[in-house]
């Protein structure tokens, strides 16, 4: 074909500034995000598909506790624990927010010690992180076990809407679904990072392919959305 | 467009990702039934998808039958035929189209066709079509259980889904339905991650996305459209799935069922049919979009003509895909849904018709004075255009809310999206195959089988679908098992069933005649060559014929072209392949 072929790698040519940048770069060969992996691009695009599996629940809850005719139960009362002879509202699911946020924080703790090749530090905040998000999951069965007791059923409840059960054990059990996931995940990577996988590039039990330390950014990317769901159910579901 | 070759003397940018490392299989079993290889995935897609397909072809036959002979097949019941009604549609709708133009072509084409060795997640695309097959079978399981399969109609809606007088209601049936969905979006959600991925940053040196062929324009955008749509449906499935199993009212209001209260109460039956068309009317897009590009291409290398406004082909191959998603409701015209959303919901249904029609004239003004060979790819994409417009002509019926409503529920809707939906994609799945079968095989299609097959199934399609227009204006009622003789169905449109039904036993009879040729071609065929069709894009550029693993050899292509330089003046031949630097820099894509 041609007698010059430069194998260099990874390098983008010049490209010019602003706007005409931005579409060059967007049109140009070969990368339409430049200096982004294919793995990142497949976890952004996966996330923007389960934005919309979230989105579906949460705006069909929406709509049923909008056009309810029966009253819709108090979550205020219903999340509320009974500390010291005092009726705390919400305080668990306080605990619960505050719980996986600061998981967000450790995870991207352990991206940043990732990239730094400190593998002992990176595995051991990637271990933290899951034992945020088991705690996590371990207060919602908590607050299930609390509410079921209560009398709460996914077909009914005694104080209202039968749509308040139902939304919310399908909701928060798809939330813990991806949390249980992420932490699954974030054990298997914590063990590979923590063995040294990506310094030694062994190969994967099921893919034989070799695996990087970016592995660690993009379950970071999985948990941090997975984080930011929640925050959006905390807002629509127990504070409205 | 800066640093991008276009004839020998510019500089070739740099790889900016490193040659991707194959997995190579070891043995048989890795090699062609595990295989990570895209291509063998796209086989496998493919002939699931044409076998599920066959099924609902016969399914097809059977309800046909009970319209022209009612009572004569006994064995075929009131609840029989809405099994078929709902198997059929659900089959071909989402089993053998989205699955066959997505996981079969894109699969094939799309690495191909962009320079690349192969997905960029072979592993998980193996995933996806795995996944993909035990959906079918938990589909196809259907049949097996104690009350047969779900006969809720091919849009599920409820409450009648999940209720006792539906056949597979209160059964197996609407439960293997709803699970076989949800494993079939699981699924195709790996493939499709995976076709997006490759589409934005797997492509060769030089293969901008101006450059890239149509076909991998319209699979990419209904790919796009499929990971933003599918999740409607996942979430409609898994809470008709929670209504049926748990008992719970997502859906469901307060009900009495043959004099007893159920315990459901408070549901909103609407809002499934919400979910559902906000899933359901992208998926008639996520079939169109490779449809039309796939169409593109025929006419392009069998009219021997750059397709005229490549540009304007692209951007409303786009613009159609964003409209797609705000234009649900025109399902729902009936539905008890505020009456204001109709005036929207027609708006925008409207507008659809600007691009689409640019498309068409796109296609028109390409063949213009072309040098069209009338080979049978290119029959099969004449017959799509015209199948195409005539479907969407009722479309613009259908759109429009005070046309709509007197026609809601006839035998008119049936014809006109089977026109557009059914036979103008199967019009382009049979070009296709017509096209790409020396590329995959290494051999022709027999020519005189396939001009058969292409003359009964196009003249047939529209004996079968013209009448049914006929019929939907007397207002004959669609998805009644029996209509009796009434006003709606005078004698003579009771003839017009019996034509019907023997046109559509003739069109399935020639599919047989078209598998019998592709198996037999497969021994007996001519040989292709590496190019018998003289085209420009990648796939045909290949070492070998079948490509070989990892698709090119030892380097790469660089690409100096778009993929339409057809008869360009002064050129050695009518074609000059995308991969081919040419001195003189005679290219026509900066001239469209």
């Amino acid at each position: 074909m041609t007698d010059v072929v430069e194998t260099e790698t990874r390098v983008s040519p010049p490209r010019p500034d602003g706007l005409r940048g931005f579409a060059s770069d967007w049109a140009s060969d070969q990368r339409t995000f430049k200096n982004v992996s294919w793995g990142k691009a497949m976890m952004w695009i996966f996330l923007l598909s389960d934005t919309f599996v979230f989105g579906c629940f949460l705006l069909a809850y929406m709509s049923a506790r909008m056009s309810t005719t029966v009253p819709w139960p108090n979550p205020s009362e219903v999340f509320a624990l009974n500390i010291g002879g005092t009726e705390v509202p919400l305080i668990l699911i306080a605990i619960m927010t505050f719980v996986l946020i600061s998981s967000s924080g450790t995870m991207a703790m352990a991206v940043n010690f990732g990239y730094r090749r400190d593998r002992r530090k990176t595995a051991l905040l990637m271990l933290l992180t899951a034992l945020f998000g088991a705690t996590f999951v371990g207060m919602q069965a908590f607050e299930w076990t609390k509410l079921i007791s209560e009398g709460v059923r996914p077909w009914g409840n005694p104080w209202g809407a039968p749509q308040f059960g139902s939304t919310f054990f399908m909701i928060t059990g798809f939330h813990g679904t991806h949390v249980t996931i992420g932490v699954i995940f974030l054990i298997i990577i914590a063990r590979k990072v923590w063995r040294g996988d990506f310094d030694t590039e062994k190969r994967g039990f099921f893919t034989s392919r070799k695996g990087h330390y970016e592995i660690v950014e993009i379950t970071g990317l999985y948990w941090h959305f997975v984080d930011l769901v929640w925050v959006f159910i905390f807002a629509f579901f127990y504070l409205w | 467009m800066v640093n991008i070759p276009s004839s020998i003397n510019d500089p070739i940018p740099a790889a900016e990702v490193e040659d991707v490392e194959l997995y190579h299989p070891h043995s048989w079993w890795t090699t062609y039934v595990f295989s990570q290889d895209a291509k063998v995935i796209a086989i496998q897609y493919s002939l699931t998808a044409i076998s599920i397909g066959l099924v609902a072809l016969v399914l097809s036959w059977l309800m046909r039958l009970q319209l022209a002979f009612p009572g004569v097949f006994t064995f075929i019941d009131a609840d029989r035929y809405y099994q078929f009604i709902t198997m059929h549609g659900m089959i071909m709708v989402i089993y053998l189209l989205t699955a066959l133009f997505l996981g079969g072509f894109g699969n094939y084409l799309i690495p191909l066709m962009l320079g690349a060795r192969d997905m960029v997640f072979p592993y998980a695309n193996m995933l996806s079509y795995w996944i993909y097959l035990l959906a079918v079978l938990v589909l196809v399981a259907g049949f097996f259980v104690p009350g047969g399969p779900t006969g809720a109609g091919w849009t599920l809606y409820p409450p009648q889904a999940v209720l006792s007088g539906t056949p597979g209601g209160q059964d197996w049936g609407i439960i293997l339905m709803l699970s076989s969905l949800i494993l079939f979006i699981i699924g195709f959600t790996m493939g499709g991650l995976n076709y997006v991925v490759t589409v934005l940053q797997g492509r060769a040196r030089g293969m901008t996305l101006m450059r890239m062929p149509l076909t991998i324009w319209g699979i990419f955008t209904a790919t796009v459209m499929a990971l933003l749509a599918f999740p409607a449906l996942f979430v409609a499935s898994v809470m008709m799935l929670f209504d049926r199993v748990l008992g719970t009212s997502f859906f469901m209001p307060a009900i009495v069922e043959m004099g007893t209260q159920l315990q459901h109460g408070g549901g909103s039956p609407i809002l499934f049919q919400h979910l559902f068309w906000f899933f359901g009317h992208p998926e008639v897009y996520i079939v169109a979009l490779p449809a039309f590009g796939i169409v593109s291409d025929l006419i392009s290398v069998h009219a021997r003509k750059n397709i005229f406004g490549y540009r304007m082909m692209v951007w409303a191959i786009v613009i159609i895909g964003a409209l797609s998603f705000v234009v649900w409701a025109h399902h729902m015209y009936v539905s008890g849904m505020n009456p204001n959303f109709g005036f929207f919901f027609a708006t925008t249904t409207l507008i659809i018709a600007v691009p689409t029609a640019i498309k068409v004239y796109n296609w028109v003004l390409t063949l213009w004075r072309g040098d069209i060979h009338l080979t049978i790819p290119m029959l099969f994409a004449l017959g799509f255009i015209v199948t195409f417009v005539n479907g969407g002509l009722t479309g613009l019926f259908l759109g429009n809310v005070v046309v709509d409503v007197p026609l809601s529920d006839t035998m008119f809707v049936v014809a006109h999206f089977h026109m557009v939906m059914g036979v103008a994609p199967i019009m382009v799945i049979f070009g296709a195959i017509y096209h790409w079968y020396p590329k995959i095989t290494g051999r022709m299609l027999n020519e005189t089988m396939g001009r058969i097959h292409f003359w009964v199934t196009f003249l047939g399609a529209y004996l079968i679908f013209f009448p049914m227009h006929y019929l939907g204006l007397l207002g004959a009622p669609r998805r009644y098992y029996e209509l009796g003789e009434s006003v709606v169905n005078p004698p003579s449109a009771h003839d017009l069933n019996i034509f019907i039904t023997m046109m559509a036993l003739t069109v399935g009879a020639a599919q047989v005649l078209f598998l019998f040729n592709a198996a037999w071609s497969l021994r007996h065929g001519k040989d292709a060559g590496g190019n018998p069709w003289r085209a420009t894009t990648l796939e045909w550029q290949t070492p070998t014929t079948p490509p070989p693993h990892g698709n090119f050899g030892k380097e790469l292509p660089v690409v100096y072209r778009w993929a339409y330089d057809y008869s360009v003046p002064g050129a050695p031949e009518d074609f000059i392949p995308q991969n081919e630097p040419d001195p003189e820099n005679r290219s026509r894509e900066h001239a469209s």
